[in-house]
């Protein structure tokens, strides 16, 4: 932005140099006096009755020091939700151990507590549970059946709720319509995978009655909410502190059943325990995502122009509703519409209780699916027309006049309004800078040599700096060091590096020398968390706020002093001074000079120290064009992603790098679900994918090596005073539509109907036998 | 995913070695570089009571020709085998199959005993020992027996080698220099399993007809798969494209490939199909450019 | 099960301790040597964030046991820097911002420590093709592969420069 002298600089992190030299401290590189090791037993049966758990062989194993199972924990509630609370979801809540069924393959029966993890897992072996099999639930479809088994029996039935957004007429309009096209859309079940599990470490001091949790994450406060609950304690007696986290991605730092187990028994063996969840756990235990079965009609007219769109899906919960589980298939039915016109939608989602690994966001939940759906629907409108994909988008973006743009679809209450953009403008500089009228060319090229070659199309907006509200504090210590204490959490994304350029712009201090806090609650008492691509919008914003406020009680406070208008002073480097003179004060002398007591400007409190809150009225809505460029191995099946353009409109860039670095990794990501990873169960419901072997994370040799990033700043945010907009999710969210429509292009002259990801070797072998049994 | 418990040996030399697999016999297992066995443990799929490290035992790790043969000790890591200049110049079609296997990281610890005693019928290596008609030196106790690679893969992970033995060396007979061959392969990612993969050597007489053929598919059946007819019908052909594919086609029909979650039967039939008629094609070139060089 | 005491050398300094033969190279490295700067992430060997540099050799710590280590010459993540100073590796990665969360980093670091040397020059390909026996989750690998070219170049700009001094 101009005019500025931090803010919009590639300021390289601050966070770097630790994690560089070995010197970070992940939760598994804290270690205490006296630590001991836990280990959970997992349910290896998708859907049973408990008969009995008997642990005595591991309880004489030297070594073990408890074992703890439901009946030990006595009453305790089941995990609430953190985000968009229902009443009837309450009933597929989860308790921290089962104590009469288990629901899903992975879930905890009983907490093992040894002298370290080799032996806490030999314990795992010689608990003896006597389990009656019932009958799983694996299908997301048949799940809704009458024949199906009950998950949870007070709901009657598995669909935990029925999401309706409705806009318009959309079946008089489809009735109505010239042309009507419908198609069956499945997203498959995958997420986030951090490169470091999970894990927790609580140590619990009798005397002060404090319990300590390392390695919280995303959402330390709300989590010390609900432990405090669970524990029946109050909020003051539960410490989070959260060390470098190695990746969050949606999925880590929500209240897991671990989450309440681990300072459970910490305070029950006056010990301290860590948990370091293994990769085989994590593949069942975190939390899954995404998979959606979508059944869409679109009506057309003759130009391509929708006229309306009804898209009615099953959403995978899985076995219970997690604490931001309602999220996703809330999104999205919410974002289906994306950046075009539809006065006439409509959107159902029936959230299913499968007996499989409970759900929750995964970056960019709800859109990622809502792009497939919304995206591939538009190539068909496409080809049935015989219309270039990119004309069919360009007859049905919202037009920038129609900002700030109702949807008319609702996401946690409220409704959906698009704050301002020019979409048309950014798809047309997309289509110029990937050379789209010359890939064309060179596609009839490649098709005339018999060769694959596809280019697929694909814009969304996303919904960024999500509530509720935020904190940040600002305060110059008495050695004239500048502290910021924010409210949210670094998962990784150089959250550190992003808040000090914001208060360096502010108080004229290089981001270097500003110290920022994060993640420990007893440092900084409430905070919301790094979730739904906040973290600048909103505890930037809050800081922008504190930081000026200090700002200006700096100025008021050296004008004071040095008894010259506060107008004519400027920050510098850790002064105040007045320019062309030598009149000035560091920080350090206007700290004490702001101690209780000391001579002040009428009216002016002690202390360089101020708080600020950022209150979320409206989320902001960047946006962004997606292009990939992908050859296709017909006869092997095998796709490779050649080239791939993202542009993305962020309002305004703090760090233009980071925001860069944050949409290639989500890049990776959506590459990784438009191609390669599944969590695939059997009919049983077992995980088939329980390690790195079988789950397939892209590697560099997937990635394209050409990959490009327009980053537009012409549409900042009219709801905060930097117009900032979040980047986190806008380089995945479009990425299974966009290769999906290559893909599909690509194959075209076969006639192959891409209708689910991942587009495996074998699924396109498949897709391509199928056309050719069809055609 | 801890290692369950287990005694540890650490024997010094190849007698203490087969030693202590005459003592333990089904109860031990062999620790060689350990990139497939220790995942097994550590997930505790395997349990075995002693582990017999044979990283420290004199006279394992060696790269050399012996009487028109290379030889290779079986504690030879990958790595060295893939920086090896005599295995290119004697054997590109081993040096070509290299890369394939995992990462360098897996290969700077991974051996190629390890490899062709666990038997994966996805893993390079077997393939390609078996193409190359190599013979594995097996000690024990009782004494030492030289196996065909044809005769040493049983089944689905399962070898000839008995409890006590010791897969103490690798033997292959060098193949004549105007030999084309061809490693090709699809997986999910670079560095994966094996969905389908081929290993070809092809040798042309002086009127360019196909005097020698071998074809050997990796990945579609428990062992690695050769089939003599389809090489048979390859003989005395021009090993045109045509020639290929009809060969490719016949080598297809006989497979029965097994289906995983990463890919079907039938999908594996087709692209050990596809791969067969690549790699034919590209080792009758190189075969072809070799003759042509020799002229 | 008997504990064998381990003497090695890591980070050119001579250490000991002793450990059950089970127990895995990562953990007896993390937890015995307070060495917590290589992080276990699979303890599979599949991700790579456990590499270190093991008598030349870029291996998976999580794939050998402390046992074997015995005698052995292990360099981790902490013995880049030269105290203040960033290893060139390091310095291009905080350049060119190739790493986010930082956990995959220092398995990456060691493995094109040791890929360098072995291909001073190498082609993008090259690199991609090194690097992907380490998974990062956060960066798409981009600027990782950046960093690696510049290291390569900075380290070949050294060598050249010690080159002409010595031919002085």
């Amino acid at each position: 932005m101009k005019g500025h002298r931090f803010i919009g600089t590639n300021q390289p992190r601050l966070e770097d140099r630790r994690l560089l030299t070995g010197a970070g401290k992940f939760v598994g590189d804290v270690r205490l006096p006296g630590m001991v090791s836990a280990a959970l037993l997992r349910s290896q049966e998708a859907h049973a009755r408990i008969r009995a758990i008997d642990a005595s062989g591991a309880l004489a194993l030297p070594g073990v020091l408890a074992v703890f199972t439901a009946q030990d924990l006595g009453e305790v509630g089941g995990i609430p939700m953190r985000l968009a609370p229902r009443e009837a979801l309450q009933k597929c809540f989860q308790k921290p151990l089962a104590s009469d069924r288990v629901r899903y393959v992975g879930e905890p029966l009983a907490l093992v507590v040894a002298v370290d993890r080799y032996v806490a897992e030999d314990a795992l072996e010689l608990i003896d549970v006597s389990l009656e099999s019932l009958p799983p639930v694996a299908d997301v479809e048949l799940g809704r059946g009458r024949d199906a088994a009950v998950l949870h029996a007070s709901l009657g039935g598995n669909v935990a709720e029925h999401i309706v957004m409705r806009v318009g007429d959309p079946e008089g309009a489809l009735a109505r319509s010239a042309i009507r096209l419908s198609e069956r859309f499945r997203i498959q079940r995958h997420t986030g995978i951090p490169m470091e599990t999970r894990g927790l470490l609580a140590s619990y001091d009798r005397g002060t009655d404090i319990v300590t949790i390392w390695g919280a994450a995303k959402v330390p406060h709300f989590n010390r909410q609900i432990l405090a609950d669970l524990l029946g304690r109050a909020e003051s007696t539960v410490h989070m502190i959260e060390t470098d986290v190695g990746g969050g991605f949606g999925v880590r730092g929500e209240f897991y059943p671990e989450d309440f187990l681990v300072p459970w028994a910490a305070i029950a063996l006056g010990r301290p325990v860590q948990w370091i969840e293994d990769r085989r756990e994590h593949m069942s235990a975190a939390n899954h995502s995404r998979e959606q079965v979508h059944h869409v009609e679109v009506g057309v007219r003759h130009d391509g122009t929708i006229e309306a769109m009804v898209t009615r899906a099953a959403h995978d919960m899985g076995a219970y509703i997690r604490t931001n589980g309602f999220v996703v298939p809330e999104r999205a039915a919410a974002f289906v519409p994306g950046p075009y016109r539809m006065r006439n939608f409509l959107s159902e989602v029936d959230c299913v209780m499968t007996t499989k690994t409970p759900t929750g966001s995964y970056r960019g939940p709800g859109r990622f699916e809502a792009a497939f759906v919304r995206e591939r629907t538009i190539d068909l409108i496409a080809r049935e027309l015989r219309l270039d994909p990119a004309e069919v988008r360009r007859r049905n973006f919202v037009q920038p006049a129609e900002m700030p743009y109702n949807v008319g679809t609702k996401a946690f209450g409220h409704d959906v309004i698009y704050d301002s953009g020019d979409y048309p403008r950014l798809f047309e500089q997309a289509l110029e800078r990937v050379g789209y009228e010359a890939l064309r060319a060179e596609q009839a090229t490649a098709r005339a040599q018999g060769r694959f070659m596809g280019i697929g199309l694909a814009t969304f907006v996303e919904k960024t700096g999500v509530g509720p509200w935020e904190t940040a504090r600002v305060r110059i210590d008495g050695s004239g060091f500048v502290t910021v204490y924010s409210g949210v959490t670094s998962v990784g994304q150089g959250m550190e590096t992003v808040l000090a350029q914001i208060c360096a712009e502010q108080l004229g201090v290089a981001p270097e020398k500003i110290i920022v806090r994060h993640g420990d609650t007893a440092v900084i008492p409430l905070g919301a968390g790094a979730y739904g691509s906040r973290g600048t919008v909103t505890g930037g914003s809050a800081l922008w706020d504190a930081a000026g406020q200090v700002r200006d009680k700096l100025l008021q406070l050296a004008a004071h002093r040095l008894e010259v208008s506060a107008d004519e002073l400027e920050l510098r480097e850790g002064t105040v001074m007045l320019p062309g003179t030598d009149l000035s004060m560091t920080f350090r002398e206007l700290a004490r000079a702001a101690l209780p007591g000391q001579p002040m400007p009428p009216g002016m409190e002690p202390g360089l120290d101020i708080s600020a809150y950022y209150v979320v009225k409206e989320t902001t809505c960047p946006y962004g064009v997606h292009v990939a460029v992908v050859d296709v191995d017909a006869e092997l099946g095998v796709a490779r992603v050649r080239k791939y353009l993202m542009a993305y409109d962020i309002g305004v860039a703090v760090n233009p790098m980071l925001v860069e670095g944050q949409l290639v990794g989500g890049f990776a990501q959506g590459l990784g679900g438009a191609l390669l990873e599944e969590l695939v169960y059997s009919d049983e419901a077992q995980l088939l994918t329980g390690s790195f072997m079988d789950y397939l994370l892209p590697t560099s040799m997937e990635m394209p090596s050409q990959i490009d990033v327009v980053l537009t700043q012409d549409a900042p945010s009219p709801h905060n005073a930097l117009g900032l907009k979040g980047a986190g999710e806008g380089g995945t969210v479009a990425v299974g539509a966009a290769i999906a429509n290559a893909v599909a292009d690509a194959l075209a002259p076969l006639g192959i109907r891409v209708t689910a990801l991942p587009l495996s070797p074998n699924a396109i072998f498949e897709l391509i036998r199928a056309a050719r049994k069809a055609g | 995913m801890k290692p369950p418990a287990f005694e540890y040996r650490d024997p010094r030399t190849r007698e203490e070695a087969i030693a202590l697999l005459a003592e333990h016999g089904e109860a031990a297992k062999i620790l060689a570089g350990g990139q497939s066995l220790v995942p097994m443990l550590n997930l505790r799929l395997l349990r075995p009571e002693y582990l017999v490290d044979i990283n420290r035992v004199a006279g394992l790790s060696f790269i050399e020709v012996k009487g028109g043969e290379l030889a290779i000790g079986a504690c030879t890591r990958q790595r060295a085998i893939e920086r090896s200049e005599l295995v290119r110049r004697t054997c590109p079609l081993l040096h070509e199959a290299m890369p394939f296997i995992a990462h360098f990281q897996i290969r700077s610890r991974g051996t190629i005993g390890g490899s062709l005693s666990h038997a994966d019928p996805a893993a390079e290596l077997p393939t390609v020992v078996t193409a190359l008609g190599g013979r594995f030196v097996l000690r024990s106790v009782r004494g030492e027996r030289v196996v065909s690679a044809a005769d040493f893969y049983t089944g689905f992970l399962s070898t000839a080698l008995r409890p006590d033995e010791l897969l103490t060396e690798i033997r292959v007979p060098i193949p004549p220099v105007q030999t084309g061959c061809a490693f090709m392969e699809v997986s999910r990612r670079h560095g994966d399993f094996a969905l389908a993969a081929v290993a070809v050597l092809v040798r042309f007489d002086q009127d360019g007809r196909c005097a020698f053929v071998r074809l050997v598919v990796a990945g579609v059946h428990g062992v690695p798969f050769r089939s003599a007819d389809t090489e048979a019908s390859l003989i005395g052909t021009k090993l045109l494209p045509e020639d290929a594919e009809n060969a490719s086609r016949l080598m297809a029909a006989e497979l029965e490939p097994i289906s995983d979650l990463h890919a079907s039967a039938d999908y594996r039939r087709q692209a050990a199909r596809v791969l067969a008629r690549r790699a034919l094609e590209c080792a009758a070139l190189r075969a072809r450019s070799h003759a042509e060089a020799g002229t | 099960m008997t504990q064998r005491h381990i003497r090695l050398n890591v980070n050119g300094q001579p250490r000991e301790g002793d450990a059950s033969p089970r127990k895995l190279l990562v953990d007896f490295l993390r937890e015995d040597l307070g060495l917590t700067g290589t992080h276990a992430g699979c303890e599979h060997g599949v991700c790579g964030a456990c590499t270190v540099v093991f008598d030349g050799e870029a291996v998976r710590s999580c794939l050998l046991f402390a046992v074997q280590a015995e005698g052995a010459a292990i360099s981790t993540v902490e013995s880049l820097a030269d105290g203040e100073t960033l290893h060139v590796l390091q310095q291009s990665f905080h350049e060119c911002h190739a790493l986010q969360c930082g956990f995959c980093t220092p398995g990456i670091l060691m493995s094109m420590s040791v890929f360098l040397s072995e291909c001073p020059a190498p082609t993008e390909q090259q690199v991609r093709e090194a690097l992907s026996g380490t998974l990062c989750r956060c960066t798409g690998y981009q600027n990782i592969v950046r960093a690696v070219q510049l290291a390569a170049t900075r380290l070949a700009a050294t060598r050249l420069a010690a080159t002409r001094l010595a031919a002085k």
